[in-house]
């Protein structure tokens, strides 16, 4: 199988989409820049002209309206948001009109646009550069959200959102742009709703997502080398997301752990939590547990980042914590 | 603009009478500018709408039924009794959808610009909002881009002098809403929105620069709220100034201005009498499937938040 990385499967996603479907068409900003967005649009405007390619004024809300408005009236925009941070100033379009539309006109007019944003967290970027805000939108009935966490998946996710006939928003994080993978040639898709089992064991359960699941990838070989075999499962949707592959993990391991690159407080990894507790509680043998960034923005100083981000120590102490408190 | 006063009238009297209780923003007095507008227009040009938008729904040629039924939350309702009178929708007359949040559809049609214009299809999106949207971000932003891709998009602001219970100069320092075109490096008027032939021939020279790839129109027509914010009531309560401005404006009735004309190019009187009896027949019909409609069903409360089968 061919090897791509991150930014390329985006890209080949974006630009098989936009030759198959005359009604795609790509706009925000940095569209034309070579660096804004990692690669992963590339002269896509020379390929395919710059009325489909549209890199455009510094205006969210106007700009995420305007896509919204296409898909509407028939087209299948993908709308980009290089930091995600900005995106808040679109707030209007995504949560009050779009993720409403089907809704309050009876299901009668759809609304397939995609509203792509990509996490800048790291770099000492600071606080307006790094935030992680996709349970925010998880909390609003209308929308779903996925968060590719391998190459693979964000091509074949970038196809089912662009396909859905419904508001997707796509998150990516630029820590995954160096990552490769296999990714087939072909226009294939991954269905919204499905996680994906990224490693097998029977001693805890850990639900992660987007560049989190690196992380934990590197955890779940150190507890292996421990004894203790864990079970990682990779969400790859939010909203949706795959209860029953949780669930059935969950009744296997008795021990679940939650890691999400987000803020603790309302987070989504609290959503997964009070849904296992809700459901099959009698299934655990412990307290739910979350791994998250800390309640506070992000800083700047390199000595505070480091301790602000999470890495695979973090999550194998986590695991000690739980696996050693039910023991003892 | 007839068949609009009299749905609107008859809903004021529904309003108090306590029958309807979803909050209704009437439009009479300025059934002008969606007539007018509208008369422009071809059925695949889309429109866009606000909290105020029952004349923006008739003139496009939605179904007067649909919208009381839906107005009474009925399940036949054009919205199938999810929107009330603030979210209405007409898709197959190209009303793609009203919603209350004041400005937001003023990008939407700049986007619906966009599809007419990568589909080369020379339809027009025409964005009707209040002397109140132009004070968010959305109205400048919305101009500046469809102004900046040429798109066929015709901004008709209806400045009826109050939002809410604000008047327009206690919102801002000049009363010059037309001036943002040129900012914007767009064509503007500012026109009588109580004429209703004016407004339809000034709408029309802006429809054929859209189609002809000559760019965007902003349009400000003047007219006056003749009720309340919301609500069937006279709205007498934001201050002495307001009765004494509403008198003029009565004065400048549009309908009364059409009929005068007409009278004049030889209509009969009759033909007059015989369309209102005709609308009044047909809302009387409306009435009836209003009352009588079905609700939607309970437990249908968690339906259509996703569109389905619109795949590929």
């Amino acid at each position: 199988m061919r090897t791509l990385n991150y930014g390329q499967a985006i890209r080949e996603a974006h630009s098989q989409l936009l030759k198959k479907d005359p009604r795609v068409f790509v706009i925000g900003q940095g569209l034309w820049s070579p660096w804004y967005a990692g690669g992963s649009l590339q002269d896509l405007d020379k390929e395919y002209g710059r009325d489909r390619i549209i890199d455009c004024p510094i205006s969210e809300n106007a700009v995420t309206a305007a896509a919204v408005g296409a898909a509407i009236s028939g087209m299948r925009p993908i709308v980009f948001h290089p930091r995600m941070d900005f995106m808040l100033l679109a707030v209007d379009p995504i949560v009050n009109q779009a993720a409403n539309w089907s809704y309050i006109f009876g299901g009668q007019v759809g609304v397939p646009v995609v509203i792509r944003s990509v996490i800048n967290r790291g770099g000492e970027q600071g606080a307006q550069h790094s935030q992680a805000l996709q349970a925010m939108f998880t909390h609003v009935p209308g929308l779903k959200v996925v968060v590719p966490g391998t190459p693979y998946d964000a091509k074949g996710l970038l196809v089912s959102a662009v396909n859905d006939g419904n508001p997707v928003l796509y998150i990516d994080d630029r820590w995954l742009y160096s990552e490769s993978g296999d990714v087939p040639e072909n226009l294939y898709s991954v269905p919204i709703g499905k996680g994906r089992l990224c490693a097998r064991g029977n001693d805890v359960t850990i639900v992660s997502s987007s560049f989190a699941l690196t992380e934990c990838s590197k955890a779940v070989s150190l507890l292996s080398a421990k004894g203790i075999g864990v079970e990682l499962i990779d969400l790859r949707s939010l909203k949706p997301w795959d209860k029953e592959m949780v669930f059935s993990s969950v009744k296997k391991t008795g021990r679940l752990i939650v890691v999400e690159g987000a803020w603790r407080s309302g987070g989504f990894a609290a959503e997964i939590s009070a849904t296992v507790s809700e459901e099959i509680f009698n299934d655990l043998k412990s307290p739910v547990m979350r791994v998250c960034l800390p309640d506070a923005p992000a800083p700047t100083s390199p000595a505070l980042e480091k301790v602000y981000f999470f890495n695979s120590a973090h999550i194998v102490s986590a695991v000690e914590k739980l696996v050693v408190l039910e023991r003892s | 603009m007839l068949r609009i006063r009299l749905f609107e009238g008859t809903l004021a009297d529904l309003i108090d009478a306590g029958e309807v209780k979803t909050p209704c923003h009437l439009y009479i007095g300025q059934e002008a500018i969606a007539s007018g507008v509208c008369a422009a227009l071809r059925p695949q040009d889309t429109i866009w709408g606000g909290h105020r938008s029952h004349g923006h729904y008739l003139a496009k040629g939605g179904d007067l039924t649909a919208m009381m039924t839906e107005i009474f939350g009925k399940v036949t309702g054009c919205s199938r009794g999810r929107g009330g009178s603030m979210h209405i929708v007409a898709p197959k007359v190209g009303l793609l959808g009203t919603v209350p949040l004041v400005a937001a559809t003023i990008p939407l049609s700049v986007g619906a610009g966009f599809s007419c214009k990568l589909r080369k299809d020379g339809g027009v999106a025409v964005a009707f909002f209040g002397d109140g949207a132009t004070e968010e971000g959305h109205f400048h932003e919305s101009m500046a881009l469809a102004s900046k891709y040429g798109l066929p998009v015709i901004f008709v602001c209806e400045n009826n002098y109050y939002a809410s219970h604000l008047s327009l100069l206690e919102r801002r320092t000049k009363d010059n809403i037309s001036e943002s075109a040129g900012a914007h490096g767009m064509a503007g008027s500012l026109i009588d929105g109580n004429d209703v032939l004016g407004v339809y021939s000034t709408a029309a020279d802006a429809v054929l620069r859209a189609r002809e790839n000559r760019g965007p129109t902003l349009i400000e027509c003047r007219t006056y709220r003749w009720r309340g914010h919301v609500g069937s009531s006279w709205d007498m309560d934001v201050g002495v100034k307001r009765r004494d401005e509403l008198k003029e404006w009565l004065d400048r009735d549009p309908i009364p201005r059409l009929r005068k004309q007409m009278l004049v190019e030889g209509v009969p009187n009759e033909w007059f009498e015989g369309e209102e009896s005709a609308i009044r027949e047909e809302i009387n019909i409306a009435l009836k499937a209003a009352r009588e409609d079905p609700y939607p069903s309970t437990e249908e409360v968690g339906a259509h938040v996703f569109v389905k089968g619109i795949e590929g």
